[in-house]
């Protein structure tokens, strides 16, 4: 296939190449001749040509039609934020209320609200959409290649995700704020008992949040399995983009799940059917069921991506090679396959059979041990390694530390016995905070200390970055760990107050104190983002000295990621050094035009050129037609069908075929 | 108010016993392994020489194998295997036990579950015999006790921490949970699983007194309302009978005979009003009849308008039903 000498991989030339250039729109007449890109490495002519092809028009219009997958993970990432904000000051209100007996800060309606609101924004509008975004960002970069194969979906994806989100927020402003906890357990979330539309508007949240997922997750599941640089076999790819294709792959099959459920329960509130109504031959429990079997998987979207920031960072910053990277991959994907048979451990207060809770116990115990493995690589690799002690580093290491008490209070709540004593108390509370915020949201910290300067061009201050971790680190133990304790006194979760009687009082102001120091901690991250935006140390190409491949272009990159498509001989591409003659980047793709390089699944053998789509306005378009037809839905039935004509307008807008776009697809067609 | 145990680590039954002797179990074994990881990461912290950004990378371990290091997680991923099975054994043996708790002479109980109260219905072979009680269970010590648990509405779930686990209360879903009580006392329970409005104010207390004293309070219930002994009595009973008290409230020996609501016949027996929202005294009562709503927002009694010497004798009506 190779037709380089010696240096660059020759992309394989199609017949057409004549004619499409004659087929060129009139203002990229003047560059006919010139943009097939030689290999001459990082040439100035040619980058301008790529700046060209594939620089977003400034202004509003371009940002709104923007498909490049930087921005849209960048956008993710920030908006994600600021709903982690939000809902930090949700919690910030509960712990008020909770901090002493008997208190009147809020009532029972608004708590009921907070809490609900508080769970569904972490789970659904944070801690999904925000490492989709930080998967959307990196692993285009990190496999090598231009954009993400499907960019104009996770464009749209983008847009329903924030529309989405406006109406959940916009419902709690108007008092529609959903209120029967964020796995909206039927009958309270059903017709009977939940009155109003707050739960309609939740409901509809889940189409909104799930088809996010869905369609970010099959782009990003396509990039990473036909669009790797050459020569980045399977064995070779990053471990970040191993736990993306894993936790993508999971997605796919989990969430249609909920999405089902949620629009059975719509059907029940909207239609009158009975699919939950045990009066009518439904079933409660049914709910509890499909709910679960997203909702356990949903934890590992959230901290397999986790895993993937902790085993790049701790490479990097131990200065050698992952310690058993087969090990952590094959940990990865048997985490993804148990996920799926965990889920009726939620469900052990049911009467469900004694002896299916059993399996589940034994396979809620089973998923510790990939887990171990992982561990015990990461504290080997840092054993035999020379540490780059930074900002980074360290929330990988106040990871390891709360992560391994979630993770062992989840072994003890994997036992039914012991999970019937303190399922839904602030026992679990207590472990579901130590998994995910010290599981998820301390690697994501890291993980954002860590790619900032990629993203921006700029360092997050070191000193600032050492308060806040030193901050958070004790807020999260002083709020948290004294749950435990509360949970064994019998203390329920959602409760809007408790009589002082219960004794349950001192531990509750501790752990408010503790939320408090958390806040602190993440205005001490706002000032530090802020103060580096306005003037923050600039970043080179790699300031961490890393290995992979997104340090190979500039901090940030350009819109087209990389003058010339990489060739990767190595799992380490940017410290291992190249067998002479090997080459070492792609030629012949043209830089008129979004051309990229489809490769082979298991070995990145280069297949195919492949065309990444323009921008254009529909993906916004159709977001909206989707939120007039929710919207409407949730309001009345009628709109459930009227509502439709938006969403099929935009559609149809989206996929006419337009006349250039089809001569060109004509000619690019491979012919034998 | 009232003092009641209800911790999971001072169990009062056997069942919650067992639970307990299962999670110091659980709690030592992950200890020990969290101290033995956090050692390793110390360490490990300690040996690595420092580096920065420049260090030039030790990619000779992308060719060469780590034997000494690979043995090390090799025993350490052993290590945990074995550990989870043995924890495994540990939970499925508890579960085993919890399972044979001998139910011969139980008290069969039927307990449903409404927004926000508990009602328990005291089975007994002999119909005649059959009394109804809300918010307290009162069982004998010693003997084993069968609970039937129904839910009128939403899912709710029964926990006593120092007696028994949970089990949800499923509408359509009849369960089962038995447990037995070896000291008497008062233990605090409460639903767990979130209800609504007053989730946060639906306790339900369990009294476990001794087998005679159980069964003189046992006889007490299934007695109807006494005679009213004074004028404001007969009117309160009057105004109950008669006012809109009667529509969902029962109290057995008058005409009231409402079922939404818990049954009242001997409501001045028990330690608290309204699911343990307030102190069962006279002036709690009297203010309770007047407005619910100010105690327990969204509960499903709705605030009487009564002049206070109406009032006065409905409460007074109350008093008289021990």
């Amino acid at each position: 296939m190779s037709t380089g000498a010696g240096t660059h991989m020759g992309a394989p030339l199609h017949r057409g190449d004549a004619r499409r250039r004659q087929k060129k729109s009139l203002h990229r007449a003047a560059e006919r001749h010139a943009m097939i890109l030689d290999g001459a490495g990082w040439d100035s002519v040619a980058a301008h040509a790529l700046e060209r092809t594939w620089q977003d028009e400034p202004g509003v219009l371009g940002f709104l039609r923007t498909n490049d997958h930087k921005r849209l993970g960048r956008r993710f990432v920030a908006t994600a934020f600021l709903f982690f904000v939000a809902a930090g000051i949700l919690a910030a209100v509960m712990r008020a209320q909770l901090a002493v007996p008997d208190n009147h800060v809020v009532g029972p309606d608004l708590y009921d609200q907070l809490f609900t609101m508080h769970g569904t924004t972490m789970m659904f509008i944070f801690a999904v959409p925000v490492m989709q975004g930080m998967a959307l960002y990196l692993v285009p970069l990190m496999v090598g290649t231009r954009n993400t194969a499907f960019p104009r979906m996770s464009a749209c994806a983008y847009w329903l995700y924030l529309l989405g989100s406006i109406t959940l927020y916009g419902g709690f402003a108007l008092n529609a704020g959903a209120d029967a906890g964020w796995f909206a357990y039927v009958p309270l979330a059903g017709p009977q008992y939940g009155v109003g539309k707050r739960s309609d508007i939740w409901n509809n949240l889940i189409n909104f949040t799930e088809a996010m997922g869905l369609m970010v997750a099959v782009d990003i599941t396509t990039v990473i399995l036909k669009m790797r640089a050459p020569g980045m076999s399977l064995r070779r790819m990053p471990l970040f983009v191993w736990a993306s294709l894993v936790t993508s792959v999971m997605i796919i099959f989990a969430m249609p799940a909920v999405m089902l459920a949620a629009n059975l329960v719509q059907f029940d509130r909207t239609f009158g059917t009975h699919f939950f109504n045990p009066a009518e031959g439904g079933d409660a429990l049914l709910w509890q069921h499909l709910f679960w079997f997203f909702g356990h998987p949903e934890v590992y979207f959230i901290f397999i991506p986790a895993l993937g920031f902790v085993s790049t960072i701790i490479p990097t910053f131990a200065r050698r090679p992952m310690f058993g990277h087969d090990a952590v991959v094959l940990s990865l994907i048997a985490t993804g396959f148990l996920a799926f048979g965990l889920w009726v451990h939620h469900m052990f207060a049911t009467n469900l059979p004694e002896l299916g809770k059993s399996f589940f116990t034994a396979m809620s115990f089973m998923i510790a041990i990939p887990t171990a493995v992982q561990i015990f690589c990461w504290i080997a690799t840092l054993w035999a390694g020379r540490l780059n002690l930074r900002v980074p580093l360290l929330f990988v290491l106040g990871f390891f530390f709360i992560f391994m008490i979630g993770g062992l209070s989840g072994i003890m709540v994997g036992s039914v016995p012991f999970d019937l004593q303190v399922h839904d108390t602030y026992f679990v509370v207590a472990h579901l905070h130590y998994v995910l915020l010290g599981g998820a949201v301390f690697p994501l910290f890291a993980a954002l200390y860590y790619w900032f300067p990629k993203m921006t061009g700029r360092m997050l201050g070191e000193r600032l970055g050492r308060w806040q971790f030193w901050l958070f680190f004790i807020g999260f133990n002083v709020a948290f760990f004294p749950m435990h304790v509360l949970g064994l006194e019998g203390m329920p979760r959602r409760m809007y107050t408790y009589g002082a009687e219960t004794g349950w009082g001192p531990l509750n102001l501790l752990a408010s104190v503790g939320a408090a120091i958390i806040a602190v901690s993440v205005l001490v991250f706002v000032i530090n983002v802020v103060r580096t935006r306005r003037g923050g140390e600039p970043a080179s190409a790699d300031p961490w000295g890393a290995s992979t491949l997104e340090w190979a272009t500039g901090s940030p990159p350009p819109p087209y990621n990389f003058v010339a498509l990489p060739v990767v001989t190595s799992r380490e591409p940017l410290w291992a050094p190249r067998p002479p003659g090997t080459p070492t980047h792609v030629s012949g793709l043209s830089a008129e035009d979004r051309e990229g390089l489809v490769t082979t699944v298991l070995d990145a053998a280069p297949d195919v050129r492949y065309s990444y789509p323009e921008p254009t306005i529909w993906p916004f378009i159709a977001a909206w037609g989707v939120l007039v037809w929710l919207l409407w839905s949730s309001l009345s039935t009628a709109g459930m069908f009227w509502g439709l004509i938006p969403p099929a307008i935009a559609f149809i807008g989206w996929y006419w075929p337009s006349k250039e776009e089809t001569d060109r697809q004509l000619v690019l067609q491979r012919r034998p | 108010m009232i003092e009641a145990l209800h911790d999971v680590r001072i169990p009062g039954g056997i069942q919650a016993q067992a639970v307990y002797h299962l999670w110091l179990i659980l709690l030592a074994v992950c200890t020990v392994v969290f101290v033995g990881v956090m050692a390793a990461l110390a360490l490990a912290l300690r040996r690595a020489p420092r580096a920065g950004h420049d260090t030039p990378p030790a990619v000779e371990w992308l060719e060469r194998s780590e034997p000494a290091i690979a043995r090390a997680v090799r025993i350490g991923v052993a290590l945990s295997t074995v550990l989870l099975l043995g924890l495994l054994g540990a939970s499925v043996y508890t579960s085993w036990a919890l399972a044979r708790l001998p139910l011969a002479n139980a008290l069969h109980i039927e307990l449903t579950a409404h927004q926000w109260w508990w009602e328990a219905r005291y089975d007994d072979p002999e119909p005649s015999r059959l009394f109804v009680g809300a918010n307290e269970l009162h069982i004998p010590v010693g003997r084993p006790v069968l609970l039937t648990l129904r839910a009128s509405d939403v899912i709710h779930s029964f926990w006593v921490p120092s007696l028994v686990g949970k089990k949800d209360l499923i509408p359509g879903r009849d369960a089962t949970v038995m447990f037995r009580a070896d000291r008497s006392g008062v233990y605090r329970g409460q639903c767990a699983e979130f209800c609504g409005y007053q989730h946060a104010k639906m306790a339900l207390f369990v009294i476990a007194d001794e087998p005679q004293s159980w069964q003189r309070w046992a006889d007490r219930q299934r007695a109807p309302a006494p005679a009213p002994r004074t004028t404001q009595e007969a009117r309160g009973r009057e105004l109950f009978e008669r006012g809109t008290c009667a529509m969902c409230h029962a109290v057995d020996g008058t005409l009231a005979g409402g079922r939404q609501a818990p049954d009242l016949t001997h409501v001045a027996s028990r330690m608290t009003l309204a699911a343990g929202a307030l102190p069962n005294d006279a002036a709690a009562r009297a203010a309770w009849i007047v407005d619910p709503q100010a105690f327990k927002p969204g509960a499903h009694m709705p605030a009487t308008a009564l002049s206070p010497q109406d009032a006065g004798a409905i409460a007074a009506f109350l008093e008289s039903l021990q």
